[in-house]
């Protein structure tokens, strides 16, 4: 029974869904958007769970004086104090003078734009250490970067106009061409692995207990 | 007729302003309703639109007032259209209710007002046939789908071309044993609704069953409450699976955050504190990847990527060891199976790429030489 | 020679990281220049088809985006806000991001102190709502049922700028200002192709390809890609700001990437790499 519930919900919502996508009569299409919202209510839930596993790794490794357990304590901190000071502003949290906004302000805003900002640096090690020319394939492949990175900036027109116009082609007509058959690909693997677990072929994802390895 | 004397001249007065009266309606007549205005149900959608389409001769009006009413009602204003627009999608009517429309030239002027349409009903359409192209291939595929099942209970076999980067996955786990370090298992930044997440968990079932079969640590960090709860799940039962549920531990797997850049900050640090001789990145990444595919390989770790986010593979290309691209990814969980059923899947999606291919090269024929239809029946705008 | 290339081998990524640094912070602190912004013709399509608009359009804003791509979509998007109130053209701002919703706040009071545009009357923010496509399913049929109060709580109902905006109908054009997902695709996907409303986005470099086949099928009329796009878009509206400026790094960025792809394979020659998949 544990096993055949989960797969016999994944077959009828699956097919439900499946056939909303061809009926557009609100029979079918009003129950498929109350499906759609029960799944953000749940997702919702999940999120309760999240918080409460979060808050018991992390207290217990804290207590334990495990590896950087200070460090615990700074995450278990800024959730309660930001939670805190959020719930306690109310409608107002939103106002550019509220301390919720601070928040954002000194510690999220500035942190989150940081560890993008980390991409630049590692592109850059990732370049000199991984893109090797071993072949005419990777060779072309290096024209096209140097041709790209130099036409997507200033200093690519000022050197020629030839190079941003080059460099428009290449994304629009090669890159374009070669994506769109991944795209292809990626689009049949995800029917095909739809179907595999809407049917019930592919049962492990629910954790429903199958032998072997 | 009236009672009004007759005139020296022998006419009759009243009688005349009558006919002129009448002449003149009729001639106003002629000229009201200058061209007619076509109501129908807007096809293929659930009811609640009507469309509208008129062709208005010379001079056109500059604005129209569309108004509407109800079979028997009066007319109410719905909207302004430019004079040189041809048609209009009404969407706020009930559906089974005729109505009737007319519009309304302004500035006003009665000569250059349409018709009044004919009483048209919104109708609920019990199918999409704009979508009829996605039907018969999704026919084709679920028929190629059951054919090759059958195949393959029957005793079929085919080979399939060997992706280096499923043989490096027990590679990997043997190697992080060898090394006495442990596993860390990404399963993208998507939530569990998403299809590359669901491909991960079936990947993420895999791999577990191999780590606790060779007693290898495995961390599996998660950007989402639903992924943190499936995946749990997953790990636990695969653990089970091969009789090591004593070797699981509950904080094996762990809900991070939900911010994108906080949870690639969180599994960085897991990343050089914990030093994992394997990653695994699967699943659907974005912004993050060359980020955790650098620190992973900064830590010495063996690194398997997979996703099907065409932006990201690049990424991945260059700084990992093994990637999967877009359906090697998709495809991966059927090709460890081994399980025949799994493997007929895979090869009618395989089936279904050559029919493609074979469309588009004759589709491009065709419209090189002037003939739309198939390229029209693919359209999907 | 041996030696030189050994050296290179065993390099510290730390320089990497130092040179790079370097060559980002000079031109931002120095403020020379290295090139003009030329705008390509995608940038044009974006300004034009907002030039096109008649005075006193609305437009919806969506700004789905958070702090981590902030230095690319920020600048579009005040850009666009500056060129939709210079234009007097109403905006009606949504985000789709729950950390968004400052940021698209502090654009539009900007830009509002600039143009003297009050909030309420020339434009509003409707704020985050979770649901993705669904939101915009959801918008499709009452843009007011689904945001029935603005970010600061107030009733649409009692908002100047949201009288008569029923649905998408009453919405002359869509700018979207997207980060990835939930953005522009869904978008198209949802709205353009359901209800026609012209369309312009402003999107991260990396997904801007992405976007390619949209601009050409017609169904975006313009398109924005990372801080390049956002420098051609600023050049266009005649106030080059942030993004202009990070240009000239950007470019001193770019040539010194290349230059360690060069040295990379300088650096490894003759050494043979293990085969991979």
């Amino acid at each position: 029974m544990k096993r055949e519930v989960p797969i016999l919900i994944t077959l009828v919502s699956g097919l439900f869904c499946l056939i909303a996508f061809f009926v557009p009569h609100p029979f079918v299409h009003d129950l498929y958007g109350d499906v759609q919202n029960w799944a953000i209510v749940v997702v919702g839930c999940t999120y309760v769970l999240g918080v409460a596993n979060l808050l018991r790794i992390n207290v217990r490794q804290a207590q334990r004086r495990e590896g950087d357990w200070f460090y615990k304590i700074v995450l278990i901190a800024g959730l309660l104090v930001t939670m805190a000071v959020g719930f306690s502003e109310g409608n107002h949290y939103s106002d550019v003078t509220s301390r919720f906004q601070w928040i954002y302000r000194t510690f999220y805003s500035p942190m989150t734009s940081t560890m993008f900002a980390l991409l630049a640096f590692f592109i850059a090690s990732a370049a000199f250490r991984a893109f090797r020319i071993r072949s005419p394939e990777a060779l072309l492949l290096a024209i096209a970067a140097f041709i790209l990175m130099l036409g997507r900036v200033p200093l690519g027109n000022a050197i020629h106009p030839f190079i941003p116009n080059a460099a428009d082609w290449l994304m629009e007509v090669p890159q374009n061409a070669a994506k769109r058959g991944i795209l292809i690909g990626a689009a049949l693997g995800v029917m095909a692995t739809g179907i595999r677990v809407i049917l019930g072929l592919e049962k492990t994802y629910g954790g429903t207990g199958e032998g072997g390895a | 007729m009236l009672g009004v004397e007759r005139g020296k001249a022998g006419v009759h007065l009243p009688a005349a302003v009558s006919f002129a009266t009448c002449l003149c309606s009729l001639l106003l007549a002629l000229h009201v309703a200058a061209f007619p205005l076509k109501a129908s149900d807007t096809p293929n959608d659930g009811g609640g639109s009507i469309t509208l389409e008129w062709t208005a001769p010379q001079p056109v009006a500059k604005e129209w007032i569309l108004v509407r009413r109800e079979r028997g009602g009066t007319f109410a204003p719905v909207t302004t259209i430019e004079g040189t627009v041809h048609s209009f999608r009404d969407g706020a009517v009930q559906t089974g209710v005729a109505y009737e429309y007319q519009l309304v030239a302004q500035p006003t002027d009665p000569q250059l007002d349409s018709e009044v349409s004919a009483p048209t009903r919104a109708v609920a359409a019990w199918f999409d046939r704009t979508k009829v192209n996605v039907l018969v291939v999704a026919a084709i595929f679920f028929f190629l789908l059951f054919f090759y099942i059958r195949q393959a209970e029957s005793g079929v076999r085919w080979s399939f071309r060997k992706i280096p980067g499923l043989a490096a996955i027990e590679e990997a786990i043997g190697r992080a044993t060898e090394m006495g370090r442990g596993i860390l298992y990404v399963p993208g930044v998507q939530e569990i609704d998403d299809i590359q997440t669901i491909a991960s968990m079936i990947l993420l079932t895999k791999v577990s069953r191999m780590a606790a079969k060779y007693e290898t640590n495995l961390l599996v960090p998660t950007n989402s409450p639903g992924v943190y709860t499936v995946a749990e799940e997953v790990v636990k039962s695969a653990y089970g699976d091969v009789g090591r549920s004593d070797a699981y531990r509950s904080d094996q797997v762990r809900y991070i955050t939900s911010e994108q850049f906080a949870y690639v900050a969180a599994v960085n640090g897991i990343m050089l504190r914990e030093r994992p001789a394997a990653n695994f990145l699967l699943g659907a990444f974005f912004a993050e990847s060359l980020l955790l595919a650098e620190t992973g390989h900064s830590v010495g770790a063996i690194q398997i990527a997979g996703t099907a986010n065409v932006h990201q593979m690049p990424f991945f290309v260059v700084a990992c060891d093994y990637t999967l691209i877009g359906e090697e990814y998709y495809a991966a969980s059927a090709l460890l199976s081994n399980d025949a059923r799994l493997l007929g899947s895979l090869k009618a999606s395989d089936t279904v790429k050559i029919f493609l291919i074979t469309v588009i090269v004759v589709g491009s024929l065709l419209l090189t030489f002037g003939q739309s239809w198939l390229t029209g029946f693919f359209s999907t705008q | 020679m041996n030696a030189i290339l050994a050296g290179l081998r065993a390099l510290d990524r730390r320089w990497i990281f130092l040179a790079v640094g370097l060559l980002v912070i000079a031109p931002l602190v120095f403020g020379f220049h290295i090139a003009p912004v030329v705008p390509s013709h995608r940038a044009k399509g974006f300004y034009d088809a907002i030039e096109r608009l008649p005075e006193g359009s609305t437009v919806l804003v969506a700004g789905d985006y958070d702090p981590g791509t902030r230095a690319e979509n920020y600048p579009m998007h005040l850009a666009a806000a500056r060129q939709l109130m210079r234009r007097n053209i109403k905006i009606i701002g949504v985000e789709l991001y729950p950390a968004g919703v400052p940021l698209a706040d502090d654009v539009l009071r900007i830009v509002g102190a600039e143009y003297g545009k009050k909030i309420g009357v020339d434009y509003v923010n409707l704020g985050y709502k979770v649901g993705n496509e669904l939101v915009m399913s959801s918008m499709g049929s009452s843009i007011p049922k689904t945001f029935p109060v603005d970010s600061r709580g107030i009733p649409v109902s009692q908002i100047p700028v949201m009288k008569g905006i029923e649905n998408f109908q009453q919405i002359d054009m869509i700018v979207s200002i997207s980060a990835g997902y939930p953005g522009t695709k869904e978008w198209v996907q949802q709205v353009v192709s359901r209800f026609h409303v012209p369309m312009v986005a402003g999107v991260t470099a990396v997904s801007a390809p992405e976007y390619y086949p949209y601009l050409q099928a017609g169904q975006l009329q313009g398109l924005l890609g990372g801080m390049a796009g956002a420098a051609e878009y600023e050049v266009l509206v005649g106030k080059p700001a942030l993004a202009t400026r990070g240009m000239d790094a950007q470019s001193l960025a770019h040539v010194f990437i290349a230059f360690m792809i060069l040295l990379g394979n300088v650096a490894f020659l003759g050494q043979r790499k293990p085969a991979k998949g």
